[in-house]
C-alpha cells in the first residue's frame, strides 16, 4: 500500500467572502461553516473563531482537534465509514493542509476536556499552540443526551475539516512525501537482514468520552486487527474520546501518528516496519484478556522481532498496557512501551496503576499531575466556568486575577502517549 | 557580602575523640571547624564559614534519638546558620542514620537548608533521601576529598538558591521524585531508538524503572455475616448531590464521609458521582450501581447481614496518587475500627 502525502502549507487563517486557499492563507466564509454545522438537529448554535500561534487566546473545553485533509485521484474519502463510504483507505494521494487544524469546543459533556493556550506557559505543552486553528464553539439544545452531544460535536469537527480539506483540490503541494508498506511476505523478502518491527496501538474504549472509531466501528467492539500504516493517515481511526486531555489522542494525533512516521524514517535502513496492530482498552477483564492475547498472537503471527506499544489514557488502561507488554515479551518479542505518569503533584508517588518486570523499556510522556500556572488570556473561546472541574482542576484553582493553577492533565496533548512531544520525566 | 554561616555535624570518631569505646559521647558544640570540617572550610573558601561543629557519639544518638535531636537542635538554633552539613557518613550505618535524622530535623524544624553524604547501601539513605539531599559517596573515607567537593558545591547552590540539577549532574542519590523535563527528541523517536538498542542486545536506559508493588493479602472469610457490621468504601466518586466537599474529578486530594442512615435507596435526586474517569450516566441515574445501599438495606432487613454502617466513605480513584490513597485509607481504617465495623465492601469503577 502506497500513499503520497501532499502538504499545502497554511500560514494563516482569515475570514473572507469566499472559502478558499490563496498564498498559504486559508480564507473561511463563516456562513459556509455555519450551515454545515447547523445541519445537525442537536446543535442550536455555533460560534466560529480563529486562534493563531502567539495570540493571547485560550480555547476550552476542547473536545477534538482535526487536521483538514482530502483524498484526490481516488474514489475513497477521508474518515471512511463515518462521512465517506466505507472503503479501505491508505492508497493514492492525499492533500494535507499542514499548519492548520479544526478545534471543537463548547459546553462540557464530561470532565475530561481540556485547554489549548496559544501563548504563554501552557502553549509549551500542547502541539496545537503551533497550528492555525479554526475554532468551533458548538452549543447543543438543552436536555440533549450526553451521547448525542458528544456525537454531534464530533461530527461537526470532522465535517468542517473535510470541507476545508476539499478547498485544496487542484492546488500544487509545497512538499510531497511517499509512504509505502508492501504486503507482509514481500516486505520480509525485501529486507531479509533487518529486524522486523510492528507497532501496537492501543485505542481508548472505556465508554462515553472514552471511545475511538475505526472505519466507523466503535473500538469497544473490535478484536485486535492489522492495518497498513498509511490507513491511519487517511482517517481510518477517529477520536471520540476526551480521556484526560493530556493523554488522549485527538483525531489529529491519529492522522499524524508519530510512531508510524518515525518507524517509516528508519524503515529499510535500521528496521523493517511491517505494519500496525490495533487493539482496545475495554473495562471488562474478559475483554482485556482476549485483546491482549490477540495482540500477542498477531505479533507472533507477523513474525516480528520487536514492537512499540503505545497506550492511551491512564489508570485502568495501565493494566491493558502491562498485559500486552507481558504477553508479547513471553512470545520472545522485544517491546518498548510508551506511557505517561501520575506520580502526584510532588512527583513522589507510584506513577502507574500496574507494573511488571518485563516492562523494562519504557518511554514516558511525563508526570500529568505536575502543576502548571496559566496566566489569564485576553480572549477565551468556549467557557471558563468548568476550569475547576475538568480533570486536573480543583476547587479554588482560579485566582482573583484569573490566573489558573492546574495539573498538566488538563492541557490537550501535554503527556501524549504516542510520543508526540519532547516532554518526559526523570528521577530526582 | 557577608559570609554564609555553616554548622557541621560529625561523630566522635571524626572529631578525634575515639572509636567505638567513645560512641556514647554526649552532644557537644565546638567553635569553628574540626576534623573533616577543615577540608570543608578550605573548599567553602571565602564564601562560607563553619561557625561551629557539633559532635555526638553514634551510639548516643541512635539510642537516645529524641534527646539527642532536641539537644542538638538547640545548639544549631543558637548559631542561626544558613546551612547545616552532616557527615559524610560513607557506609557507617549508625552515623548515617544520625546524619540523616539530624539534618532532616534541622531542615524541617528550623527551616535551615541541610545536606549530608553517604554510600548507597547506608541504612540512612532510604530513611532520609526524600527529606534532604544526600551526596553519593563510596563506602569508605578514602572518598573523603571527592565527597567534600560535591557536598560543598551542592551546599553553595542551596545557599544561593540556585537550581539543583539532576542526581547525575550534582552527584546526589536519587530522592524518588519524578520531575518533568523536555528531552531532545520526541517520545516516539526515543522509543524507536530504545527498541533498536534492545533488539541488538545493546545496553539501553528505560525512562521509568518499574516499581515493586505492595500486594495486600485478603483476610480470611467471615463465617457469619448475620452478625457483622458492614461499611462501604468507594473510589467510584459517589457523593451527595452537589459534591459538598468538592472532591476533585481526578487526582483527589481528599475523601468524604457521608451519612446514609436515612437512605434505603439512592436516587438521582440525592446522590451522584464526582468521578471524571468513566461514563457517569448510569452512576448519576442510580448511585446504588456503585455503592449497593439498596441491596444492603434489603439484606439487613432479611437478617443476612448484621447491619450497614451509617456512613460511607468516598473518593475518586481517577489519577489519584498512591500516596494520597494510602493516607486516606489509613484514616478511614482508623475510623472504621473505632466504630466497630467488622467488614468493608470496597467498590471501584
Amino acid at each position: 500500500m502506497r500513499l503520497e502525502l501532499r502538504d499545502i502549507l497554511i500560514k494563516n487563517i482569515q475570514f473572507g467572502d469566499v472559502s478558499e486557499i490563496k498564498n498559504h492563507t486559508l480564507y473561511v466564509n463563516r456562513q459556509d461553516i455555519e450551515s454545515l454545522v447547523m445541519e445537525d438537529e442537536h446543535i442550536k448554535e455555533v460560534l466560529i473563531d480563529i486562534a493563531r500561534p502567539g495570540e493571547e487566546v485560550r480555547i476550552t473545553p476542547v473536545k477534538d482537534v482535526i487536521e483538514p485533509r482530502v483524498k484526490i485521484d481516488s474514489d475513497t474519502g477521508m474518515f471512511p465509514g463515518v462521512i465517506s463510504k466505507v472503503r479501505t483507505v491508505g492508497t493514492g494521494k492525499t492533500n494535507v493542509l499542514k499548519g492548520s487544524a479544526v478545534v471543537t469546543s463548547g459546553r462540557i459533556v464530561g470532565f475530561q476536556e481540556g485547554i489549548i493556550d496559544m501563548t504563554g506557559e501552557g502553549a509549551k505543552y500542547t502541539p496545537f499552540s503551533e497550528t492555525n486553528n479554526l475554532v468551533l464553539v458548538c452549543h447543543c439544545h438543552d436536555q440533549i443526551k450526553a451521547q448525542d452531544h458528544e456525537k454531534s460535536v464530533r461530527l461537526a469537527g470532522i465535517k468542517v475539516a473535510n470541507f476545508i480539506g476539499e478547498l485544496s483540490i487542484g492546488l500544487e503541494p509545497d512538499q510531497v512525501a511517499v509512504y509505502e508498506t508492501l504486503p507482509l511476505l514481500q516486505n520480509i523478502l525485501k529486507y531479509p537482514d533487518l529486524p522486523k518491527v510492528a507497532y501496537v496501538q492501543m485505542l481508548q474504549s472505556q465508554g462515553l468520552l472514552h471511545d475511538t472509531h475505526v472505519y466507523g466501528v466503535d473500538a469497544k467492539n473490535i478484536i485486535p486487527t492489522i492495518l497498513y500504516p498509511t490507513e491511519l493517515m487517511d482517517g481510518a481511526i477517529m477520536s471520540g474520546n476526551c480521556v484526560s486531555a493530556c493523554d488522549k489522542n485527538t483525531t489529529y494525533h491519529h492522522q499524524n501518528n508519530c510512531v508510524v512516521h518515525d518507524l517509516y524514517k528508519k524503515h529499510g535502513t535500521e528496521i523493517n516496519f511491517v505494519g500496525v496492530i490495533i487493539t482496545n482498552e475495554n473495562v471488562y477483564l474478559a475483554d482485556k484478556e482476549r485483546s491482549s492475547d490477540w495482540t500477542a498472537k498477531l505479533a507472533e503471527f507477523l513474525g516480528v522481532d520487536g514492537v512499540i506499544i503505545s497506550q492511551e489514557g491512564f489508570g485502568n488502561p495501565d493494566t491493558d498496557l502491562i498485559m500486552n507488554c507481558k504477553k508479547i515479551e513471553e512470545k520472545g518479542i522485544d517491546t518498548v512501551i510508551i506511557t505517561d505518569e501520575y506520580a502526584g503533584r510532588d512527583g513522589a508517588s507510584q506513577p502507574l496503576a500496574d507494573a511488571d518486570e518485563k516492562a523494562n523499556a519504557v518511554v514516558t510522556g511525563g508526570n500529568a499531575n505536575e502543576l502548571v500556572i496559566l496566566k489569564p488570556m485576553k480572549k477565551v473561546m468556549g467557557h471558563m466556568e468548568f476550569i475547576d472541574k475538568i480533570a486536573g482542576g480543583f476547587n479554588g484553582n482560579v485566582a482573583e486575577d484569573g490566573t489558573i493553577t492546574i495539573e498538566l492533565q488538563a492541557i490537550i496533548g501535554a503527556t501524549n502517549e504516542i510520543g508526540f512531544n519532547k516532554l518526559s520525566a526523570r528521577d530526582y | 557580602m557577608a559570609k554564609f554561616k555553616v554548622v557541621h555535624y560529625i561523630n566522635q570518631f571524626y572529631a578525634g575523640i575515639g572509636g567505638e569505646e567513645k560512641a556514647d559521647h554526649m552532644p557537644e558544640a565546638i567553635k569553628g571547624a574540626v576534623g573533616p570540617g577543615l577540608a570543608f572550610q578550605a573548599a567553602f573558601g571565602e564564601q562560607a564559614e563553619i561557625v561551629a561543629t557539633i559532635v555526638c557519639g553514634d551510639s548516643f544518638y541512635n539510642e537516645n534519638m529524641e534527646k539527642a535531636r532536641e539537644t542538638i537542635l538547640g545548639m544549631v538554633k543558637q548559631c542561626s546558620p544558613d546551612l547545616f552539613v552532616a557527615g559524610p557518613a560513607f557506609n557507617a550505618g549508625r552515623y548515617g542514620v544520625a546524619c540523616g535524622d539530624i539534618a532532616s530535623s534541622v531542615q524541617n524544624s528550623l527551616g535551615v537548608k541541610a545536606l549530608s553524604g553517604m554510600y548507597l547501601e547506608n541504612p540512612g539513605v532510604d530513611l532520609y533521601k526524600k527529606s534532604i539531599y544526600l551526596i553519593e559517596t563510596k563506602n569508605s573515607a578514602v572518598d573523603m576529598r571527592n565527597a567534600i567537593k560535591k557536598m560543598v558545591s551542592l551546599g553553595l547552590k542551596l545557599l544561593k538558591s540556585e537550581e539543583i540539577l539532576t542526581p547525575q549532574e550534582e552527584g546526589y542519590l536519587k530522592r524518588g521524585f519524578r520531575k518533568n523535563y523536555f528531552a531532545d527528541k520526541r517520545g516516539s523517536h526515543r522509543a524507536i531508538d530504545m527498541l533498536i538498542q534492545k533488539m541488538k542486545k545493546d545496553p539501553f536506559t528505560t525512562e521509568f524503572a518499574m516499581p515493586t508493588f505492595d500486594r495486600v493479602n485478603p483476610n480470611p472469610a467471615i463465617k457469619d455475616m448475620s452478625q457483622t457490621k458492614i461499611a462501604i468504601v468507594t473510589s467510584g466518586g459517589i457523593v451527595p448531590k452537589g459534591n459538598p466537599d468538592h472532591i476533585e474529578s481526578s487526582s483527589a486530594s481528599k475523601y468524604g464521609k457521608y451519612d446514609i442512615s436515612k437512605f434505603r435507596d439512592l436516587t438521582d435526586q440525592d446522590h451522584e458521582t464526582a468521578h471524571g474517569g468513566y461514563d457517569p450516566t448510569f452512576a448519576n441515574l442510580d448511585s446504588d450501581r456503585v455503592i449497593p445501599v439498596d441491596v444492603l438495606r434489603d439484606m439487613e432487613k432479611e437478617g443476612r447481614i448484621g447491619e450497614l454502617f451509617n456512613f460511607f466513605y468516598a473518593t475518586t480513584g481517577n489519577g489519584t496518587s498512591v500516596a494520597n490513597a494510602k493516607a486516606f485509607a489509613a484514616e478511614i481504617a482508623k475510623d472504621l475500627i473505632s466504630n466497630d465495623v467488622q467488614a468493608v465492601i470496597l467498590t471501584s469503577t
